[in-house]
């Protein structure tokens, strides 16, 4: 909307809702009908007695637009709070992933020694496969899966980011 | 559900406690409907809600207007709450019923009306097997509306129906849609009155900071160069915020412009007023806009009809916005003071500091900035020359002009309607507002076809005032049904149509900005509008020429019943001054002669 040139950045937006049905189309339609980016998105109760759910967003915008969305966002009926964990100082970011390698020799013995480098687990394992359970944050997932590749990578299950405020803080 | 108690006296709070009797899902509705004030609801009944129609049919509490067609329900809604301050209630059936209301749910959630619309939907166990009338009317409406619910419990109806009005009516106010599942509606459902508790997440804030507004009134205080901007939001607000507006604006001494959607909360007759600033605005409007040292939004939301280019649009000033919506703060300008909270409640605590902080304005520069208005003002924007030989063509302009010196001669409180084109702008421009809630127009959506059923419903809000929908030919024919509800409800609407034969606002921008290639935008195979008129059993008047439009007027507005007014005004006319999209507030058009000046940039081209 601003006319000054301004830098895109990344903001990882948490939000707490009311866990009623509809309420992840409330979000996500808001943010493709208002053209923000959605990078990854987690959503799960985290307070069944209360019946609050927890959606996670990574998304990325200008300044600008980081604080529409969390605007946009907050005045949607259901959302009790939305914070910008970016802006809100250090926090923890980390999503998991599920590796599936089909390969046999060299490669396979390759894919299982990167996989205890990276504190992955073999959480199935046959003799022409394995698939590798993985936490961390992105960028550890993304270089994991990029040494997989030469190395049989077939498939990758991806859950998104979950993230938190470090220290005493809460949202 | 064995027992059916009458309705006839429902009374508000009355209790059905266990052992009562049991009402069924309709009864509790129409009870909740009385709880919250409810007089009248504007509908269309089908299927899925014939146990509410059935209901209704038994009690007098509720007046049933029955429209023509569910978006007309809606508008009519709309136009009902904008002239009364009330919720607007509309009740559709499900599938089509609900789909045609999307553009009137819409059209209220762009202007910010407070509507509750109950649609029908096929039983719950029904929903999602394409059932007969079967729509995903929620996923449908959701981005429609403020809020909206599937109920799926009658142990929640009335919960939901009670939240769905607070929703509606608080914040910044807006369309809530309940989705009522027919099984609920026929079976028992428990009665519950408005809940005590505030609502768990949604809490909106009116009350604004005070330091925020007192550094909003410091710098209105040293201003050389200051504007009051103001719009929807000051209505929204109530007439007691209109009102502060005009002491804060009589103590203040500053110059003050309006939004589509603000004009009447100052009056637009008094001095201080500059007209409607914009695309359509008057010179002095946007220029004061353009060369002000402070700005002063108040319940405004700079929307691009406003603002034109932004990197032109009030550069340089200090910007304060007042707005109940925290998502319209920095949204399309940055501002320098931003307050969050009710236009009314902020007006007052502007007021409150003005007398409360020492300074004195700059009284000096506050008479160099009028003189430079008065100078702006010397251009007469909004001038244009009437031929008043009797066989003249009628200006359009002139048309709004008359009625409006006519309507004023009768001394009756009158409430305008408009479609959306050439005629809206003209009569934004024209008609002249004294007090608020009198303007009912399409601003935000720009829906063809509000104006006449707008006029339904602000003439059932007030059946002995002038309700008059000034109109054009081509947009009042997009809902021209309505003469049916008005003819039923004997409604003394009078519809004023500029007939120009073309889609004027269509074939304006054609003008400017494709080589006067009128690509379909000629009004081709109209209706006799006076025999339409007649069918619809109203009254039909037609005016040719300038020595015909006062006696048509005169007539029309001496006439008890409903009115349809055919005025053949000048075809070519286009609606002036302009700001060409994506130029600046001091780049205006003053008139035709100017056009062949005008170059829209590439990228104002794109702009709508």
């Amino acid at each position: 909307m601003t006319t000054q040139e301004e830098t895109t950045v990344s903001a990882v937006i948490s939000i707490l809702v009311e866990n009623e049905s509809g309420v992840l189309a409330r979000v996500i339609g808001l943010f493709s009908g208002r053209g923000y980016n959605i990078e990854s998105l987690t959503v799960a109760p985290v307070e069944e007695s209360r019946h609050q759910s927890r959606i996670n967003v990574v998304t990325s915008g200008t300044p600008q637009v980081i604080e529409q969305i969390k605007a946009q966002v907050g005045r949607l009926v259901p959302v009790y709070r939305v914070s910008d964990l970016t802006a809100l100082g250090p926090h923890v970011a980390r999503e998991m992933a599920l590796v599936k390698v089909v390969s046999s020799g060299e490669a396979r013995t390759e894919a299982l020694r990167i996989a205890e480098a990276f504190r992955a687990r073999a959480v199935d394992t046959t003799a022409t496969s394995f698939v590798f359970e993985l936490t961390g944050a992105t960028d550890k997932l993304d270089s994991f899966i990029d040494l997989m590749r030469p190395l049989g990578l077939a498939e990758v299950s991806r859950t998104g980011v979950a993230a938190i405020v470090r220290g005493p803080r809460t949202i | 559900m064995n027992a059916t108690p009458n309705l006839n006296d429902l009374k508000p709070n009355t209790r059905a406690g266990a052992g009562d009797v049991v009402l069924s899902g309709a009864e509790v509705l129409l009870r909740v409907l009385v709880d919250q004030g409810v007089e009248v609801i504007f509908g269309y009944p089908g299927g899925a809600v014939l146990p509410i129609y059935d209901a209704l049919f038994r009690q007098n509490a509720i007046r049933h207007v029955l429209v023509r067609h569910e978006q007309a329900a809606v508008h009519a809604a709309e136009a009902y709450a904008r002239s009364t301050g009330k919720v607007g209630v509309v009740l559709v059936t499900s599938g089509p019923g609900a789909t045609n209301a999307v553009t009137g749910l819409v059209d209220a959630l762009m202007d910010s009306i407070p509507v509750v619309c109950f649609s029908g939907q096929v039983g719950v166990p029904l929903i999602g097997t394409d059932a007969f009338q079967e729509a995903d009317t929620t996923g449908i409406t959701r981005p429609a509306t403020k809020h909206n619910y599937l109920v799926r419990r009658a142990g929640d109806l009335a919960r939901v129906a009670h939240e769905a009005f607070h929703i509606a009516r608080s914040g910044r106010p807006g369309p809530v849609l309940v989705d009522l599942p027919k099984n609920l509606t026929v079976g028992p459902a428990p009665y519950q009155p408005a809940p005590r508790t505030p609502h768990p997440s949604y809490r909106p804030r009116t009350e604004p900071d005070r330091e925020a507004v007192a550094r909003a009134v410091a710098a209105m205080k040293g201003a050389k160069r200051p504007l009051f901007y103001t719009g929807g939001g000051i209505i929204n607000s109530g007439p007691q915020a209109s009102e502060a507006l005009g002491r804060l604006v009589r103590m203040t001494g500053f110059p003050c412009t309006s939004t589509l959607m603000g004009l009447g909360a100052f009056p637009t007759t008094d001095r201080q007023f500059l007209g409607m600033l914009g695309m359509h605005g008057t010179y002095e409007a946007n220029l004061a806009t353009h060369g002000c040292d402070v700005l002063v939004a108040l319940g405004a939301r700079f929307d691009d009809r406003v603002t034109g280019r932004l990197d032109a649009f009030s550069p340089g000033s200090f910007k304060i916005h007042a707005d109940i919506d925290p998502s319209q703060i920095d949204k399309i300008v940055r501002v320098d003071v931003p307050i969050l909270g009710d236009a009314g409640r902020t007006i007052e605590m502007m007021i409150e500091e003005w007398a409360r902080q020492s300074a004195a304005p700059d009284n000096v520069a506050l008479a160099q900035w009028w003189q430079q208005i008065d100078a702006w003002r010397g251009i007469r924007s909004l001038h244009f020359e009437q031929d008043m030989t009797p066989s003249a063509i009628i200006r359009p302009q002139h048309a709004v002009r008359r009625l409006y010196e006519l309507a004023m001669e009768t001394g009756r409180d009158t409430y305008v309607s408009t479609e959306v084109g050439q005629h809206q702008m003209w009569a934004a421009q024209h008609f002249q507002f004294d007090r608020p809630n009198r303007w009912l127009t399409s601003g935000g959506l720009g829906t063809m076809g509000y104006g006449l059923p707008a006029a339904v419903g602000a003439q059932i809000a007030h059946p002995d005032a002038l309700v008059i929908d000034i109109a054009g030919e081509a947009s009042t024919l997009m809902n021209i049904q309505e003469l049916g509800t008005i003819a039923q409800y004997r409604l003394p609407v009078k519809l004023f149509i500029l007939n120009n034969q073309y889609m004027g606002m269509v074939r304006q921008w054609q003008e400017l900005l494709h080589g006067s290639r009128y690509s379909e935008s000629y009004s081709a195979a109209l209706p006799d509008f006076v025999r339409l008129a007649e069918s619809f059993h109203a009254r039909g008047m037609r005016a040719t020429c300038v020595g015909e439009l006062d006696d048509v007027i005169r007539a029309m507005l001496a006439e008890p019943g409903a009115v349809v007014a055919d005025i053949s005004v000048a075809q070519d006319e286009n609606c002036y001054p302009m700001i060409p999209s994506g130029a600046a507030h001091n780049q205006m058009l003053l008139g035709p002669e100017q056009d062949g000046e005008v170059t829209v940039s590439a990228e104002g081209r794109m702009l709508v």
